[in-house]
Formats: C-alpha cells, structure tokens, sequence
C-alpha cells in the first residue's frame, strides 16, 4: 500500500472520486496541474457508477461540449466508456405522448433534431414494444454510456497523466488564510493546495459550512432495475413510459424513475443505499413499455444517493480559489464537459466555452433556511 | 407546523402488504420444517413456503442450486415433483396434518425492511412469487430457513454439462428423483463429500472415485463401503463432448496422471449458508471461516427484529437432525418459549478447506478458465480488471490490472464486479462469488477472512418483471410519478431561464414526466 506522507502540496486537491471530481481532475491534469484526488470511498462508488448512464441533457449550457466530446472520449480518456448516440422515448397513454412531444419541440427550437415516430415506426426500431406503444420522438443527438466504465475511465487516466487519487481518505477539514483555501486535512495527512475544487456530491454542504459557505443541497435516495440480457437493438437509449434508462451493450435492460426519498446523510456519506417495492413498480413500467421483454428476469435492484439543490440546477462557482462543482442530480452525461468548466475556472476563472453565470452559488444567497421543509424536503420519521 | 407534502417523493406511496401472516416460515428443509411445526405446536398460525420444485428453467440457469445440466425431464413437470416432494419429506404431510399453511413452489424474492437510508415502508414486508404473480407478505415473526447453497470453485472443463454441487445432487436425487447421471466423481472428502457419496450409493448410482487435494480424509464420519478417498490428488481438468463430461483427469502426488470414466462431477468441496434474504433485509454481514465465509452476524437466533435465522442459513452444517432441534428451538426462542439454540460446531477452517481447493484447480488450469459462466469472464480477465469482450481492449488498458487498483485501495469487489462483468450474470453470482472473493484476496494478499464480497440484492431470484410487477398497484403510486425528482426547474433550457419561455414551459411540463 501506498504510503501518504502530510505536507505533500498539489496546485490543485479535488475532493470526491465522482464523475465530476475525476473529470474535473483529469481536465486539469491535461493542463499540467498537478492534481490529488481525495474520497472517503472508492472511485465512483455513489451515484457516479449507479445512475442510468443518460447523456442527453439538452437544457444545459454544457450540453453542446458535452455532445462534442462523448465521441471522442474513449480516445481521449485511452479506456472504453460504451458511449452510444441518440435516443429514443416511447409513449404507452396519451398524456406521454404529448409530453414527449413537447420536450421533442422545444429541443427542435434549441437547433437540436428530433423525429417525431409513430407506433409503427417505433415497433419497427424498438422491437420489444407492443400494440400498446403510440410512438414517441427520436432524438438524433444525446446517447448513453457505462457509468462505472466511464468513472473508471476518469481515474485511469488521470493517472496516466500523474494525478493522484487517494481513496478512503475523507477531508475533515479545510484550511483558510487570507480568504483563500490553503490546504485540506485528512487522516493520512495534511495536503496543500494552490486551489480546491470541492465535487463531493452530498457531502458539500458539510464541508464548505465550517468555512463560512453555505450550499443549500438536499439528498435523495433514487432506485433502479436491472434485467438479464435481451437480444441487442437496433439503439440501446431507449426509455419513456416515465422511466430513463437504456439497454446496455451486453443486452441488459436498466430503469429507473419514479418517487425518490428524501434522507439525511453524514459527512461520512449515506449509512445505506436500501432498495423497497418500488421494484415492482419499476418491473410494471418496464413491462408496459417492452411487453415483448416482460419474460426477462429481473436480476437486480439498487438504489443511490443523489443531492439536488433548490431548482434543481447545478452549482458551478468559483468562490477566490475555490470552485464548488454539484450538478443536482444530472451529472453522468455532462461529465465531459463540466471537467471542462471546471478546468476553466479554476485556471482561467471563467468558462471558455458556455455562459455559466446562471449556475452561481449566489442566486441563493439569502434563502430561507428553512428551504427544505417548505419545499417538503425532509426525510420521513424514522429515516 | 403542517408537514409539506412533495407529490413526488415516496412518502405514503408504498402500499401495506397484501396479506400478512402470524408467522412465515421460509425455507421447507429440517430446520425450516422444525421450526414451522414448532410455532405451529404452539398454537400459531404458520405459512411455511419453498421455492421447491424450482422451475426447470431456473434449474437450467443453476438457480438457486448448481444442477450443472444433469436434472432429467422429470423437471419439466411440476405438478409431479410437488408429490415427489412430499413423498420424499414426511414432514411436510405432516405441516400440512398441524394446520400449516404449507405452499411449494413458491419462492421469497425480496425483503424490505424501514432502516437506514429508508423509512418508507409502512412495514416490513417480504416479496414472494408463485412463478405466475407476485405478492407481499408482512410478518409478526419471520424465520429464515433457507438453507445452503453450492460452492463453486472453476477448474478446466468446469463449464460443461455435468460438472454440479452437492446440494445439486442431493435435491435432484433425493427431492425430485429426477438425476440424469449414473456414474459421479466426488471432490472433496469433508462430511458433505462423504454423505453425497453414500447417498449416490444408497440411490444404486456408480461413485467412480472421491477425489481430496489434502493429504488425509477430512471428514469425521466414515467412508462408505468399497470406497477409497484418493488423497493428495490434483484436478488437472474434465473432459467431455456434446452430452458433457466423460472423464476426468486427476494426479497424484507422485505425478502420474490418471483418468477417470464418469458422467457427473460432484464438487462437495463445501456449501455456502444461503444469505440473501437475511442481507437484503439489512442483516449484518459478516465473514466467519468456520461457519461458511460470509454469514449474518450472531448466527442462529434473532438477526433482526422479528427476523430469525436457523439452520444451514446461520452456518449450521450438521445432520439433519441438528438442522431440525436447530429449527424447533429457534421458533420456540422466537415466539418466547423457553429454548436452547445450540450453535453451529466451529472446528473447521471451511474457507481454508476451500482455498487450499482453489489454490490447487488454479495451478492446474491455464488462466483461460472462465470464472464467471454467464458473463464468460475468464480467470485472466478478473484478474487483469480487463473488460468483456464485446469492447475493444485498447493498450493503456493492457496496462491496467487488479495491482493498478490495488495501489488506490484494497481490493472492492463491486468495483471489480461492475468492471469485469464478472458475477452479473443471470445466475446472480452464484457459481463464480465464493472464488471471486478468495482470487481477490489471493492476488491482494489478504487471508480468506478478509476477503472482499459482493453484495445481494433484490430479486434474490431471477424473477421475470411481468411477474415482479405490481399490476394491482394502489393508484397512489402514479400520482406525482416522475422520471427524476420532480423538480420543474431543473429541466427548462437554459436560455429560457428567467424569461417568458421558462414559464410557458412549466406550464406545458406542469412538473411531472421530464425526460
């Protein structure tokens, strides 16, 4: 085992082995930065490598990097991510159907193609669905990947490029002087830095308030199914019937969706990730969207732990020499290119590339600080 | 204060069980018997249930036991094996006899219980499946009986029809009467070894030899008639053709090679204690060497409230007739009679036993040697965190391996499993866990008890969704149902934040079903 000796100094410490701290991290490590990785865990080990692998996130400024940057990736990163293009939505009532097709208007309007398909031609390209399917829209952009392939594919190549990651290794505190952060302490050590980006999902909150910064995040515990292996289709982004998901490159079929709960999680990360019946409404969902793939064993169920802000926006903010980096729950697929922001900021201070201004840490300054209970944001007795 | 309400979250949408019992009994063997008889005795209401006859396609997916393509058509047939079940286990006609509301066929897939990272439940409840519909069942007291499972350790040819466990073997032969082979190879020499051999016996099939890879019989009891345990023997692979296994190639330690003439290879190296419900339900998991690797701490007894355990499940691995004083004495604990819940004997080193195995079929078979049947993940592959085949291997990830992983952290078997593919087949894990975890602590250099594990999760059967599926679900469910939290502002272009558009779009999107 690797030995950590204190004092070590880093131009930049990033703080969680999620998707955004170790493409953020890897994004810096491109620019020549010498970078550390710290986690309480292992690489991904949260919502990075249990989420539904989407990448279609049209209503982000970083969306058009993003969809810039997915193909080439796997060359990029030297590992593979499974990355595939497009997606498909398919509609079983009525009220879908319209909805789909709203979302598929609004991307049009964005620059951002759509087919709108029929039944027909939806049982064409999606062959496990059924009398039932009244069609839905084809986005001729967005995608899917591995999530922990792809996380994993972060770690690796930063390495390569000679960043460092320490797991199991929690920052219990941060170091100030002069406004700026100087270092972050652990229990293998202490380690400074030229600047700190802090991506570690529900535990920001925790760790930016001793420092005076308060980031209001709530966590939610979200579930999914997984099915043995179907007979790969002709596009594995195939969800709807309000469930996201995909077919993954080995065949299986992956879904989520529906109610989340709302829990409290300690510095040291969520105590347990349960799974509850909500399964058997998953299995319905998926049913009733592929009735030609309801024979397909169910072989597992998860669930992960995901923080959100108030609106549900992602906070991309450099505060002096540190950035706060939460996407709120949408963070797999824009990956590529938050790392990209966040590189961004922390050498240039601004982003290249998008306007990001509306993802200020400041549009909540001054909230309520009983935001959550006045949203229903509260975890149930018990919990 | 009035509690908000979020119309999305999870709060009051998870429905009371459709039915619930005084006391569940899962699991139809001794101990479950036993304790089932036990409760009834006591003037209990019991629902005693068994996945058994498991359907044949399960069998044909190794689930839950490793029948390694030697069940015969008998299988086909439920409706039989449910009398041969019944013929076979007197005690079940005799929980039919108490009152006991005895259901076969049907299988317990899930546990939920309210606990950390949860309070959503209205109670604790399990998920149970007849193979045509699924259901929920809540519980005053629920006792675990679900026995054992087979250990699998890979060799060369190990994945071909007729290679099978134990427990296989037993349950095909004695249960069902519905083994297709006639002339076995039994490997390992423990209790388990020695008892599948007189069984074969006794059940007039050929033992053609009891193979140990230590240097002395293991097991306390005595080798049955006209047999020879060949000790100090090495596994160098089996060999077969379209009907599977024909032969098998042993050497011993003076270094000749001999081969063996049989249809069937028994592995009786050990069995694992069948942990699922008790895991997915919260249970403390724990790695006891001497009680079978990964077990729920505390053993036999009560391991969560309401929840009891007894028999193989806890470790047990005595007779059956321990199995059944076992199962009595940890439903009379449990419904607050007095009783003495003798623990499970703690000599022997099991996971030693099983790496001293392992260690020996690893240096006889090339690394080619799938580990993982389902995923088709080779021994050289787990090892070398190398992707399935179905991606292209570019050369920096030639360059990675478990020791690159290692030198981030102790090896997590979720890591290497999400990686490799290795274990998330259709069988869930059950032919590859118990060497993927000790060929990880090998290459880690770690002892067998701190072994890195993966994890159950529910379905603890495969389970087809349209059965999963909650048709009769309450309509609350839907109501507030969204893709992702429900949060209307996460989803409007960012352009449009903050101007007209942004409001017609809440409008149109009315918070519910974004993409």
């Amino acid at each position: 085992m690797t030995t950590h000796h204190a004092s070590a100094h880093y131009d930049v410490i990033v703080i969680g082995a999620g998707v955004t701290g170790l493409s953020s991290a890897w994004w810096l490590a491109r620019d020549g930065k010498s970078v550390l990785v710290l986690d309480k865990g292992v690489i991904g080990a949260e919502a990075s490598s249990r989420n539904g692998g989407g990448a279609s996130h049209y209503q982000s400024p970083l969306f058009a990097e993003e969809q810039r940057l997915w193909p080439m990736m796997d060359d990029l990163l030297g590992y593979p991510t499974e990355h595939q293009a497009q997606r498909i939505i398919i509609s079983v009532t009525q009220r879908e159907f319209d909805h789909y097709n709203y979302i598929g208007d609004m991307c049009t309007a964005m620059g951002w193609p759509v087919d709108k398909i029929d039944g027909d031609t939806a049982r064409e390209m999606v062959p496990i669905t059924g009398d039932n399917c009244l069609g839905g829209i084809h986005l001729r952009f967005g995608g899917h990947a591995n999530p922990q392939r792809t996380v994993q594919a972060y770690a690796w190549a930063l390495q390569d490029l000679g960043g460092r990651i320490i797991q199991h290794c929690p920052v219990t505190g941060i170091e100030t002087a002069g406004g700026q952060v100087t270092a972050v302490t652990t229990p293998q050590g202490r380690f400074s830095c030229g600047a700190l980006v802090v991506a570690a999902g529900p535990q920001i909150a925790g760790l930016l308030a001793p420092i005076g910064i308060d980031v209001p995040l709530m966590a939610g515990r979200a579930e999914m199914i997984v099915t043995e292996p179907a007979p790969l289709m002709q596009l594995g982004g195939v969800d709807g019937n309000g469930l996201y998901g995909r077919q993954t490159m080995r065949g299986n079929l992956a879904f989520g969706g529906g109610p989340h709960e709302w829990i409290e999680t300690m510095a040291s990360g969520p105590r347990a990730r349960p799974t509850t019946p909500l399964s058997r409404s998953l299995a319905r969902r998926v049913a009733e969207m592929f009735p030609r793939a309801a024979h397909l064993n169910v072989i597992r169920s998860w669930a992960g732990i995901v923080e959100n802000t108030p609106d549900g926006r992602p906070i991309l903010d450099r505060i002096d020499n540190l950035v706060i980096a939460t996407m709120s729950g949408v963070g797999f697929g824009l990956s590529p290119a938050t790392g990209h922001a966040v590189r961004d900021l922390v050498v240039d201070g601004t982003c290249s590339f998008a306007d990001i201004a509306k993802l200020s840490l400041a549009r909540f300054a001054g909230i309520d600080p009983d935001w959550r209970a006045a949203a229903g944001w509260l975890p149930l007795a018990g919990a | 204060m009035t509690r908000i309400h979020d119309p999305h979250a999870i709060d009051g949408k998870i429905a009371a069980p459709d039915a619930t019992h005084d006391v569940i009994v899962v699991g139809a063997g001794p101990a479950g018997l036993g304790a089932a008889l036990e409760a009834a005795r006591a003037g209990r209401q019991v629902l005693l249930i068994d996945e058994n006859p498991v359907a044949a396609a399960l069998v044909g997916s190794d689930v839950p036991l490793w029948f390694g393509g030697r069940a015969s058509a008998a299988v086909q047939a439920p409706e039989r094996l449910i009398e041969t079940l019944v013929e076979t286990e007197p005690l079940i006609a005799e929980a039919f006899e108490a009152g006991i509301d005895v259901r076969l066929g049907t299988t317990a897939w899930g546990l939920w219980r309210n606990r950390d990272g949860s309070a959503a439940l209205p109670e604790a409840m399990l998920g149970l499946s007849d193979g045509q519909t699924s259901s929920t069942a809540g519980f005053g007291t629920l006792i675990l009986a679900t026995g054992a499972r087979d250990c699998a350790l890979a060799f060369a040819g190990w994945d071909q029809p007729g290679v099978m466990g134990a427990l296989a073997f037993q349950t095909l032969v004695q249960r069902y009467q519905a083994f297709a082979g006639h002339r076995v190879v039994i490997l390992g020499s423990g209790d388990l070894a020695l008892e599948t051999a007189a069984l074969a016996q006794t059940h007039g099939i050929d033992v053609a030899a009891v193979i140990e890879v230590r240097d002395a019989v293991q097991g306390t009891g005595a080798v049955p008639a006209g047999l020879t345990v060949m000790t100090s023997q090495q596994v160098i692979r089996a060999e077969g053709g379209i009907n599977g296994v024909e032969r098998v190639i042993v050497r011993g330690a003076g270094g000749a090679e001999q081969t063996i003439a049989c249809d069937t290879v028994i592995q009786a190296i050990d069995v694992v204690p069948a942990i699922e419900l008790a895991e997915v339900g919260g249970g403390q998991v724990v790695t006891e060497p001497t009680r079978g690797g990964a077990v729920i701490a505390g053993g036999a007894g009560e391991v969560l409230p309401r929840v009891w355990l007894a028999g193989a499940a806890a470790g047990l691995n005595g007779s059956y007739a321990d199995a059944l004083a076992q199962g009595r004495a940890v439903a009379a604990a449990a419904l607050g009679l007095d009783s003495v819940i003798v623990p499970a004997d703690e000599g022997f080193d099991r996971m030693a036993y099983r790496a001293d195995w392992l260690r020996a079929l690893v240096a006889t078979s090339p690394d080619t040697t799938l580990v993982c049947q389902c995923e088709e993940v080779s021994r050289a592959d787990l090892i070398g965190v190398q992707p399935p085949r179905y991606l292209s291997r570019s050369d920096t990830m030639g360059t990675r391996s478990l020791g690159t992983l290692l030198e981030d952290g102790p090896p997590d078997a979720e890591q290497v499993k999400r990686l490799t593919r290795a274990g998330m087949g259709l069988c869930q894990g059950r032919r590859c866990r118990e060497q993927i975890s000790l060929l990880l602590a090998m290459a880690a250099n770690l002892p067998p008890k701190s072994a890195p594990r993966g994890n159950w999760r529910v379905p603890v059967r495969p389970l087809p969704l349209g059965v999963m599926a909650d048709w009769d679900q309450a309509a609350k469910m839907d109501e507030g149902w969204d893709v992702w939290f429900g949060i209307d502002t996460q989803w409007i272009p960012y352009r449009d934040i903050g101007t007209e558009a942004e409001q017609r779009h809440l409008a149109e999107l009315g918070g519910n079903m974004h993409l």
